[in-house]
């Protein structure tokens, strides 16, 4: 068991350095010396209270992605549709946040739930639909994603509900209210340990709970579970529920904490990060928040990085499909490997591959 | 036969294999030695290494000491790949063919004529007609492999072996899931294989194809080699003894008994196989408590849907199942909190998870219930004490209880199910092909535990393939044919050619007498 624990940590670390390695290759080959690119990337990101809060507040999102994508993959299930999910979470919750006045106490909560419930409706549809009409759910959440963007779109627009009557042209909704903002302590943002909290709870429910053991079981073996007197239908709808709710939550973050307010098209992109960081932490929940952050920082780093040397931008991006790449290389080989090995031993390696709890 | 003290360079020749995994040594210094056109039976527990010691025959695994010599010729480890193209064929348990193929398409797979990039379907068809001839493998180019039964299926593995030019055959556990008719058939085409100069490794559980087929057997116990014998001098009584290292009872002991009120009442039973065929058709059967009714019938009669539809997990299209006054309409969940264990005939597809651990799947179908869990919430010591508990007690050899039931032997996840199931305080209990890839010692055992249910008055509904288990097993026997039970028979007064030949159709008009040759209703009323 140790050995297995300490192999699942030391390949996404690998992965990491080798893709810092190639990436910094490539800084040379461009030109520019990698060390000063690094270094203006590091500072960037940690440096000070400031970038350490900007590195957690790109996080943040990318925690609630990641475990949203993690959550569902137990199930042995791909939710795609983060972004759909993380739309609606935002826009609900900067309704709840500029429509009511409430004690923060009790609006924060509210609007951060509301958020995420709504967007949970997503998800358990595109679960519904699988379970019952076997709609494959990477096709559904795609195509919800297109609805979530589509009817956000027009509850902001100038003739939706819920536009910005200050906002002239713009499709914006209004700011949401002083006592629905998720506050800064001591320049750190608590949506990350908001965001954190949900990242422990996933992982306590995975490893811990009748119910993860019910979506374990279903995304390993659903004949298995059905045999076990586990409705594969109500897991699978469940399943979809909880993982849209994350990324609604983290939309819902979003907006409470950094835009307050709804802005259609922030953040696009976003929802498919969630799949970098699950793939980066191995579905692992807790893994989840150091692969959010290294990517966070990546991302809060690279002003100050490019301010220091000529590197593109895009750089950045590259260097983490490096890492994605040497995070899925190994297992591609490990799958040949397990293909080799034939007959009734297969399941050996499951263990240390995608959805080991 | 050949004769087995041929003097000439054996076909292949292991000398002092060893092979270890985490907590077990699978092999440990395993001498083993077939001739050209012998067969050498493998026998042992579930554990004992067999599968490994093949399976480092055929290099899919690599030795951790010793050697392996084909014609006198050290083999590098190098993959199948090499053992293929030096003429080593292997027969897995789980076939590796590719459904949706024809059968032709499949023997070619991988070492195919193409013409431009393109298979030439034609001369591929050709090839294995006259491959399928000269080996006396009857199959038809064109069928799909998904469409055959087993049996056939089977032969396309094999012959798939011989396409690449296999001169060592491997077989594991062949006949574990074929129909008595295909395994004799299998039999007779070893006995033409080896008479033209094939060797063969052949590896069961049943003795009796040991003694009818094979030149030589050779015993592993826990890893090591106990010993080689010539068949000629060997018995069921001698060979079970050699595994097992005591001597077993093969006929199990059991004692008359008064069976009670009625468990188990299966009426007009109507159900749809995964193609939406009504396999189960009108299908009539009562179990009491304190009974044993075995189904004996041939496979792919419904006993697969019967089975399912009784545990709550295939839907009733007509007619009812009651278990106690309780009606029987889907939700496994309902029918196991009745009381009701269930071991699946296909333990790895419905039994088991392969990446959980045992204690895990010891659990599987009561995790959520105390002592296992509280509110939701897991009790893992619970969960290991049980595991631990069931693991001694069943016999399972397995080097821990974290151990994933994927990497033990077939024999061991089968206990891992029987332990499971068995163990709980139940009303019924539905075995499906409960014994099937399990060793003599265990099959002893797992027989031992089904008639203790019985005594304890659960009511026991026996489905299996093995005419043997049937007819030591059951306080009546039905039979099964085309979705219906033909006919139910008290297994003192019948002959199993009476069974076999309701099985195949022979009594179907005339069922209701069939059954009162026994002294049967055929509405199932009770043996007295
Ligand atoms: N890939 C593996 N990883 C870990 N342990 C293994 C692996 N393969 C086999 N073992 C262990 O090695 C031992 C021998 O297993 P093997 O499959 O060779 O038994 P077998 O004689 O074929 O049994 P059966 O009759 O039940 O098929 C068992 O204890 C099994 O748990
Ligand atoms: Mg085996």
């Amino acid at each position: 068991m140790e050995r297995l624990a300490w192999r699942q940590v030391l390949l996404p670390v690998l992965a990491v350095v080798l893709g810092l390695v190639s990436g910094g290759l490539l800084i040379f080959v461009s030109g520019d010396n990698p060390l000063t690119a690094y270094g203006g990337m590091l500072e960037g990101a940690f440096g000070d209270t400031d970038a350490v809060g900007r590195t957690l507040e790109k996080a943040t999102p990318l925690v609630m992605g990641g475990l949203a994508v993690a959550f569902a993959f137990k199930a042995g299930l791909f939710n795609i549709g983060g972004q759909g999910q993380l739309l609606l979470g935002a826009s609900f919750s900067a309704w709840v946040g500029f429509r009511f006045g409430l004690p923060a106490p009790i609006h924060i909560p509210l609007a951060l739930l509301v958020g995420g419930i709504v967007a949970s409706g997503l998800g358990a549809l595109a679960g519904l639909l699988k379970a019952t009409r076997g709609t494959h759910e990477v096709i559904s959440t795609i195509m919800l994603n297109f609805v979530a963007a589509n009817l956000t779109d027009w509850l902001v627009s100038r003739d939706g509900p819920w536009n910005d009557p200050d906002g002239g042209a713009l499709a914006r909704s209004p700011l949401i209210q002083d006592s629905a903002v998720l506050p800064k302590v001591g320049g750190l943002p608590t949506g990350f340990l908001v965001a954190v909290a949900a990242a422990v709870v996933i992982w306590w429910l995975v490893s811990r709970s009748t119910l993860g053991f019910e979506v374990l079981t279903v995304g390993a073996n659903p004949k298995a579970a059905t045999y076990a007197g586990i409705s594969v239908t109500r897991i699978t709808v469940l399943a979809m529920g909880i993982s849209a709710f994350l990324a609604g939550l983290g939309g819902a973050i979003q907006t409470l904490g950094v835009n307050e307010r709804f802005e259609p098209g922030f953040n696009t992109g976003l929802g498919f990060d969630g799949i970098t960081i699950a793939l980066l932490a191995r579905t692992n929940a807790l893994a989840v928040i150091p692969a959010a952050v290294l990517i966070g920082a990546m991302d809060a780093g690279s002003t100050l990085m490019q301010a220091r040397t000529d590197v593109a931008p895009e750089i950045i991006s590259v260097i983490q499909a490096f890492v994605l790449f040497f995070v899925a290389a190994p297992s591609v080989v490990r799958w040949i490997v397990r293909l080799r090995t034939g007959d009734d031993d297969r399941a050996i390696d499951l263990g240390a591959g995608w959805g080991a709890a | 036969m050949t004769p087995t003290e041929s003097s000439g360079t054996p076909l292949i020749e292991a000398r002092g294999l060893t092979k270890r995994f985490p907590g077990v040594v699978a092999n440990d210094r395993v001498d083993l030695v077939v001739h050209p056109g012998e067969i050498l039976g493998l026998l042992g527990e579930n554990g004992a290494g067999k599968s490994t010691l093949v399976k480092m025959i055929f290099g899919i695994y690599q030795p951790d000491e010793g050697q392996i010599f084909l014609r006198g010729e050290e083999m590098t480890a190098d993959g199948p790949g090499q053992a293929i193209a030096r003429g080593i064929g292997m027969v897995h348990q789980h076939f590796q063919l590719v459904p949706p193929l024809t059968v032709a398409e499949n023997i070619v797979l991988g070492a195919e004529t193409t013409r431009g990039g393109f298979l030439n379907r034609r001369a591929a068809e050709d090839e294995v007609r006259e491959l399928s001839q000269r080996f006396g493998l009857i199959v038809e180019p064109s069928d799909v492999v998904e469409d055959l039964p087993v049996g056939i299926q089977q032969r396309v593995e094999i012959l798939k072996a011989l396409y690449r030019g296999a001169e060592l055959l491997i077989l594991d556990e062949p006949t574990a899931v074929l129909t008595p008719q295909e395994t004799d058939e299998l039999l007779g085409i070893m006995r033409d294989l080896a008479s033209s100069g094939v060797g063969i490794i052949f590896i069961t559980h049943k003795l009796r194809e040991v003694l009818a087929v094979t030149d030589r057997v050779t015993v592993l116990r826990r890893g090591k080699s106990v010993g080689s014998v010539d068949t000629a001098d060997a018995t069921t009584e001698s060979l079970a003894e050699l595994m097992v290292g005591r001597s077993v009872v093969l006929q199990v002991e059991k004692s008359a008994r008064e069976p009670g009120e009625v468990v188990l009442a299966v009426d007009g039973l109507q159900v749809r196989d995964d193609r939406r065929q009504m396999s189960v058709d009108g299908a009539t059967l009562q179990v009491r408590s304190g009974e044993i009714v075995g189904v004996a019938g041939v496979e792919g009669n419904g006993q697969r849907e019967l089975v399912e539809a009784i545990t709550g997990i295939r839907s009733i299209v007509g007619g009812s199942v009651t278990i106690g006054d309780h009606r029987v309409a889907g939700h496994p969940r309902r029918v196991r909190d009745l009381g009701v264990a269930y071991i699946p005939e296909d333990r790895e597809r419905d039994g088991l998870v392969g990446n959980y651990s045992i204690a895990d799947n010891m659990v599987l179908t009561d995790y959520h219930r105390p002592p296992f869990a509280n509110t939701g919430i897991r009790r893992f010591d619970a969960v290991d004490a049980n595991a631990t508990e069931l693991v001694e007690r069943f016999d399972v050899r397995t080097p821990s209880i974290e151990t994933t039931v994927g990497s033990l032997s077939g024999g061991n996840k089968q206990k891992v199910i029987v332990a499971r199931e068995l163990s709980h305080d139940n009303k019924l209990v539905v075995a499906s092909q409960p014994t099937r890839g399990v060793d003599v010692g265990s099959i002893e055992f797992i027989h031992e535990q089904l008639i203790a249910s019985r005594d304890e008055g659960d009511a026991v509904l026996l489905v299996s393939a093995e005419l043997d288990e049937i007819f030591s097993l059951s306080d009546r026997i039905a039979v099964i044919y085309e979705g219906e039970i033909v006919a139910m028979l008290d297994p003192e007064t019948t002959t199993r050619e009476e069974v076999g030949l309701l099985m195949a159709g022979g009594g179907e008009s005339d069922g209701e007498s069939n059954g009162q040759v026994a002294g049967l209703g055929a509405d199932g009323a009770a043996v007295d």
